[in-house]
């Protein structure tokens, strides 16, 4: 004999109304991303309907004035350029180091002890490696290049470049060591059994199998730096500045967003609203990065069969 | 000579290439720590002067003169050494104890900043001549360095000797009072609903992608919403603690969500079946049987989401909130600046002894976030349960 379920109806339609509402909290974060893109979207047409789009993306001169300003934003774009890529050439040699150390030759114990250090390094809030970059890098690398005989700037790329390629060094190395970790056993024990020595092994199979999820490590790397504010707001130059030369001063897109909007400017005005165009820039470039580097991972999941990432 | 069947000549090198490959990754791992030391020591050396104080002890004058103007309070060769952000309390003291009023103290009172300074060797602007009266003094023992006590006690101050962090502590505290309010409920519901009762369709696969994406974007722009969708549409006061803690909600919510499915999904099986096997409904199971399990690692993701919070700058800069805030928030819709943005503006400060100020305010947020993260190991190793 079945028995009839003979509780109140009440009860379940109290728990459709709990789910409803767990349903509505979920759709939180796609309306946080519409908001985003919409209130940086319509400034940015604003601005667009006051100044060039043509001579915004590929104008060199970047000045504003009280009266007449000219708004092209390449020497901004080359500036975060110069300054991400020398922090990639740090964090990326680095923390893909520190990634094969700890998933390949660190005791388990020496591993428990690396990884939170490398959680507390993680962690650190980046207006303090603001402070660092301009107190103690920036001074740092103006000596040293003045034993050389070169002028370096106070607020050179260069220092702004290496402190935050430390900043992005944990982000990489957990993410690479998630992903080496990950790498199929199977592989790994063919290549020792076939006489391989471990080094041989990394090399030439462990990295190449992970190298999409290493790309996608990168990537995420790439557009945090490209997004960080406090360093560059606090150690770089605010002179929007095209020149090849890391040790001169240079401006980078998230520095002009601040710049733009601290202060007393109206907010129609082309100077704050071009904050919106840059940051329209600044949104497209990251998703795009965050985008390829979800598909690469995704990817090498699907290979090997992985669920644990 | 017979060579082994497996003898390799060059196996030596392999191997000693492999043993290069190896150092290379020490190297690396060692640079990070090394770093992270280096950092931490230059850090704590230049905040540890903050620690000190000047204080002098000169007679003070309690009149209708020196309350008015209110330098007059102590004698002229004095003035310049006394700090002037102590003597515009005066009035307030009068105010607090009448029979001040008519009487000359000897009292212990702040030095000026600049005397600070040339006493702990550091760059300073005092003429000769005063710095020949500092030492003097000092000879006479009515001049010394002792605990600085305001630091933690005081809001800011243009004064560096009379700067402190209080106002941005309790401006803090309000922010995340509305972050976790925010964040945590939706945070834990959104996670309930993906792991527990949403299907497996395109919307919920939708809804993950947009919360991987919004993780990775950059904080600023999340300062660019807060500025034109609370203030500019929804006129919510600037630089208060209620809109940086929305602000700062819709950035840690990723987080909360990420780690409680992931606490959620740790939750065996067995434990819903048992539910459904007792007649329970879903919404029962979830609520008195699963959540209470997960609970610990929901918090400790939580308490890693706060801990990201407090640290985060840059959207507030963009909501207002590096306001110059002397006296600390009463509530949450007041001006309020928080740790990091305190911190940010006193590193622009011009005046040298700020630097000690804002390397000590940097070692207050780390002191934070390193007893929020060990409460979170803590809580992960206590609670973890081992299926």
């Amino acid at each position: 004999m079945f028995q009839t379920d003979t509780r109140p109806k009440t009860l379940f339609r109290k728990e459709n109304l709990t789910v409803a509402a767990l349903f509505l909290a979920s759709t939180l974060s796609i309306v946080t991303t519409i908001g985003i893109l919409f209130s940086i979207l319509f400034q940015a047409i604003e601005f667009f309907q006051l100044e060039s789009f043509w001579t915004f993306i590929t104008g060199t001169e970047w000045y504003v004035g009280h009266n007449k300003s000219v708004f092209g934003a390449v020497p901004i774009f080359a500036g975060t350029f110069m300054i991400t890529a020398i922090a990639l050439i740090v964090a990326i040699p680095v923390g893909l180091g520190n990634a094969i150390y700890l998933s390949e030759y660190a005791s388990k114990k020496a591993r428990n002890t690396l990884k939170p250090v490398l959680e507390i390094l993680a962690g650190i809030p980046t207006v303090v490696y603001g402070f660092f970059a301009a107190l103690t890098v920036a001074p740092a690398i103006v000596a040293l290049f003045e034993l050389f005989g070169i002028e370096a700037a106070y607020n050179s790329a260069l220092a702004c470049g290496v402190v935050m390629g430390v900043m992005i060094v944990p982000v990489i190395t957990s993410l690479s060591d998630d992903v080496l970790r990950a790498v199929p056993s199977s592989q790994r024990n063919a290549s020792l059994a076939l006489g391989m020595t471990h080094g041989e092994t990394i090399r030439h199979i462990i990295l190449p199998t992970a190298v999409p999820g290493i790309i996608s490590a990168s990537l995420l790397g790439f557009s945090k730096a490209i997004g960080e504010t406090m360093i560059v707001v606090m150690a770089a130059g605010m002179r929007p500045n095209l020149t090849w030369n890391p040790l001169e001063d240079m401006t980078t897109v998230t520095v002009r967003i601040v710049d733009s909007l601290v202060g007393d400017h109206a907010f129609d005005s082309p100077h704050t609203l071009s904050a919106f165009a840059l940051g329209l820039v600044l949104f497209v470039i990251t998703l795009v990065l965050n985008m390829i580097s979800l598909v690469q991972i995704r990817k090498f999941k699907k290979k090997y069969q992985i669920n644990s990432l | 000579m017979t060579s082994h069947p497996f003898d390799d000549p060059s196996l030596k090198k392999r191997h000693r290439k492999a043993r290069r490959f190896r150092s290379m990754t020490r190297l690396s791992i060692a640079m990070t720590m090394g770093f992270l030391l280096f950092f931490l020591f230059d850090m704590a050396r230049t905040a540890y002067p903050a620690l000190w104080q000047a204080y002098i002890q000169v007679d003070v004058n309690y009149t209708e003169a020196s309350a008015r103007f209110t330098s007059m309070a102590v004698a002229k060769e004095d003035r310049s050494l006394v700090s002037r952000a102590w003597l515009r309390t005066i009035p307030k003291r009068v105010e607090a104890d009448p029979s001040l009023m008519g009487t000359t103290r000897t009292q212990w009172l702040l030095a000026d900043g600049q005397v600070d300074q040339y006493m702990k060797g550091h760059h300073h602007t005092l003429k000769p001549g005063e710095a020949a009266r500092v030492d003097a003094l000092r000879e006479q023992g009515k001049l010394t360095l002792d605990w600085n006590t305001h630091f933690l006690t005081q809001g800011d101050s243009k004064l560096p000797e009379f700067a402190g962090i209080w106002s941005a502590i309790v401006g803090s505290v309000l922010t995340l009072i509305v972050t976790m309010a925010l964040a945590f409920p939706l945070g834990v519901a959104t996670a309930v609903y993906l792991e527990e009762f949403a299907r497996d369709n395109r919307f919920t696969r939708f809804v993950e992608v947009n919360i991987n994406n919004l993780a990775a974007i950059p904080s600023i722009l999340f300062g660019l919403l807060g500025l034109s969708v609370f203030i500019n549409l929804f006129g919510l006061p600037r630089s208060s603690a209620l809109v940086g803690g929305m602000t700062l909600a819709l950035m840690t919510l990723p987080i909360i969500i990420v780690s409680s499915r992931a606490a959620l999904r740790s939750v065996p099986a067995s434990i819903r079946q048992a539910g459904y096997g007792l007649g329970l409904t879903r919404q029962d199971i979830v609520k008195d049987h699963v959540l209470p399990v997960a609970m610990p690692g929901i918090l400790t993701g939580s308490i890693i989401g706060m801990a990201q919070a407090i640290g985060e700058t840059a959207p507030l800069i963009i909501v207002g909130m590096i306001a110059f805030i002397p006296d600390a928030p009463g509530s949450f819709t007041e001006a309020a600046t928080v740790l990091p943005a305190q911190v940010f503006t006193w590193a622009g400060m011009p005046e040298r002894a700020f630097v000690e100020k804002t390397a000590a305010g940097i070692m207050v947020i780390l002191f934070v976030l390193v007893t929020l993260n060990a409460a979170a190991i803590y809580l992960r190793k206590k609670y973890e349960i081992k299926w």
